[in-house]
């Protein structure tokens, strides 16, 4: 076996067991990245000098009985997440040349871990996408089928898991940009609770909404780098300061006694695949089969979460990208002669289209006169969506619903209109605008062979039930074990 | 719910972004197309329905003001377009 198509969990039991080094499962990955990057391009920028540099070190680590839990595992980042010396872009031109000065905290905790950190991914201009078209810099492929996007924003991590160029992967989710591209690429993706990892040195996207995920081939996997990133951080106001626990903790329970609810709403939902509906349905049975019980639940503002998303990420994120002014960091045009052309110029230069778009509606929203029309009027929305999500969780511990109403789209079907790519992302921005966990698995294949995922929603703060009915799907079917062709 | 060519480039000086005629009328059109899916909010009741910014319901987060390590000058300024002696440059702001 190729060592680069091993999961962590057992690449982590034949390095300490000193039956290969780190320094041969990098270089395993390294060669795997070199045949067939140039097919898939998830990779925005590698870094295999110092992840060699790291590997030796960990070889040294694991020599000396160091057993941290992320000792010499390769590992990619989505380019989202500050790296120190490590070129940033956020996908952006506009950060083209940006080398962060610090390490975000979840990287902080990675190598605390003693993961190796071996590149970082493509993804749609500062997360803005549901299929890494966005990216200023390439177009990444879905390595099921190259005609096809991966998925987005995080489409980079997404393939590079699917098609074994690293062991697991960092990515971020502000309305499903984790669950999505892991559900087109057929593997494990988790948007924890909303305070649950840091976003210190996360690009900010929409702040309310933002949190950074995992992107994983299988569920353990998944839980254990959960693990790694978790916990309180000074650094960010936002951060929860609730204990982390052993996400793997349940496992030996079975799903008996468990309640899931079946949201109606998404049932009759137009414009769904009849793939994905048919194996959402086999799904529910399968949970059934292991002693869950399965039963009917309403959310019934799920209608406007759309709305109410495009109207609370833009305007956030209008206000976020506002730093973007060509003086501290990032692009600046060089033709501009006065400070406000230097503004104009560069921001308009530096922006790609999407970005400049839900600027433009972010500033709309919030200007003077339309303020409660749009903002307040979406966050209203907000409240009756978390609302929903409470009553429902009074009856039952998960929801399962499917992650996209399609599998993955052919490259440019909708890169021209936008609010078609929008609603494609109608059952994964609620678990954002509410702040609940949310986990895609896989789940099937539509007849043209492409990734199905099913995503499982959880009460805040309650990963662990999440990880626990995810292992137990997982253990049943066989899904996640297939790999594409490449 | 259609936002005008006028209303385009209003935004867009708020937003400092430099627009095109031919961006002008696609992000008319696109723009245009998303406010009014939006519109649909309104079919629904919210008086009396508090707004939500925070889904934790986390008020302050305090801490000492202690000193604490912090971003060295050099390492701080060393992404900046254009910088001099300890600081950030920028054109003239104030014409003669």
């Amino acid at each position: 076996m190729n060592l680069c198509m091993l999961t962590i969990q057992q690449a982590q039991a034949l390095l300490r067991e000193k039956k290969i080094t780190a320094v041969e499962l990098i270089r395993a990955v390294m060669d795997r990245i070199r045949s067939i990057e140039n097919k898939v391009g998830a990779f925005i920028t590698l870094v295999e000098t110092s992840a060699m540099e790291q590997a030796r070190e960990a070889d040294r680590r694991i020599d000396s009985g160091d057993s941290s839990v992320l000792l010499g595992i390769p590992v990619a980042v989505k380019d989202i997440l500050c790296t120190r010396g490590i070129r940033t872009t956020c996908g952006s031109g506009i950060l083209k040349n940006f080398i962060p000065p610090y390490d975000a905290t979840a990287i902080q905790r990675l190598r605390e871990a003693g993961a190796v950190i071996i590149g970082k991914t493509n993804m749609d201009e500062f997360a803005m996408g549901s299929s890494t078209e966005y990216s200023a810099f390439k177009v990444t492929r879905n390595p099921w089928d190259l005609s096809r996007i991966p998925g987005g924003s995080s489409g980079g991590s997404a393939a590079a898991v699917a098609a074994d160029m690293c062991l697991g992967a960092l990515g971020s989710d502000t309305g499903g940009s984790v669950r999505q591209p892991a559900s087109h690429c057929g593997v494990v993706g988790m948007k924890p609770t909303y305070g649950r990892v840091s976003r210190f040195g996360l690009v900010a996207f929409a702040s309310s909404l933002d949190q950074v995920g995992v992107l994983a081939k299988s569920v353990y996997d998944s839980a254990l780098l959960m693990r790694v990133i978790s916990g309180h951080d000074p650094r960010d106001s936002t951060s929860a300061p609730v204990p982390v626990p052993d996400y793997t903790r349940d496992f030996k329970e079975g799903l008996k006694g468990v309640t899931i609810g079946v949201p109606v709403e998404y049932r009759s939902l137009e414009g769904m695949d009849a793939d994905v509906s048919e194996a959402f349905s086999k799904s529910i049975q399968t949970m059934e089969s292991l002693g869950a019980r399965c039963v009917e639940v309403s959310l019934p503002h799920t209608p406007y979460a759309v709305a109410a998303y495009y109207v609370i990420a833009p305007s956030e994120a209008s206000s976020n990208l506002a730093r973007y002014d060509g003086v501290k960091y990032g692009f600046r045009d060089p033709e501009a002669t006065d400070l406000s052309s230097m503004y104009c110029k560069t921001r308009s230069k530096g922006f790609g289209p999407e970005v400049q778009r839900r600027i433009l509606i972010g500033t709309y929203c919030l200007s003077a006169g339309y303020y409660d029309a749009y903002y307040k009027k979406a966050s209203q929305i907000r409240t009756l969506i978390i609302q929903d999500f409470k009553k429902a969780f009074e009856t039952c511990q998960v929801l399962l619903s499917p992650v996209a109403p399609t599998p993955a789209f052919p490259i440019g079907e909708k890169v021209e209109d936008p609010l078609t790519m929008y609603l494609s992302d109608v059952f994964t921005l609620s678990a954002n605008l509410s702040g609940i966990p949310g986990i895609s698995i896989p789940c099937g294949f539509s007849k043209e062979g492409l990734p199905i995922g099913l995503q499982l929603m959880g009460n805040h703060f309650d990963e662990t039930m999440l990880y626990r009915a995810a292992y137990h799907f997982e253990k049943a079917t066989d899904f996640h074990l297939k790999k594409p062709q490449l | 719910m259609n936002i005008t060519r006028e209303e385009v480039i209003r935004v867009a000086g708020l937003a400092r972004l430099d627009l095109d005629d031919k961006t002008v009328d696609r992000m008319c059109a696109q723009i245009s197309e998303v406010l009014g899916y939006v519109a649909q909010l309104n079919r629904v009741d919210t008086q009396n329905v508090p707004p939500t910014s925070n889904t934790l319901s986390l008020t302050n987060a305090f801490r000492e003001d202690e000193r604490a390590a912090h971003l060295d000058r050099e390492l701080a300024l060393s992404n900046a377009p254009q910088a001099n002696d300890g600081d950030f440059i920028v054109p003239k702001i104030i014409q003669e």
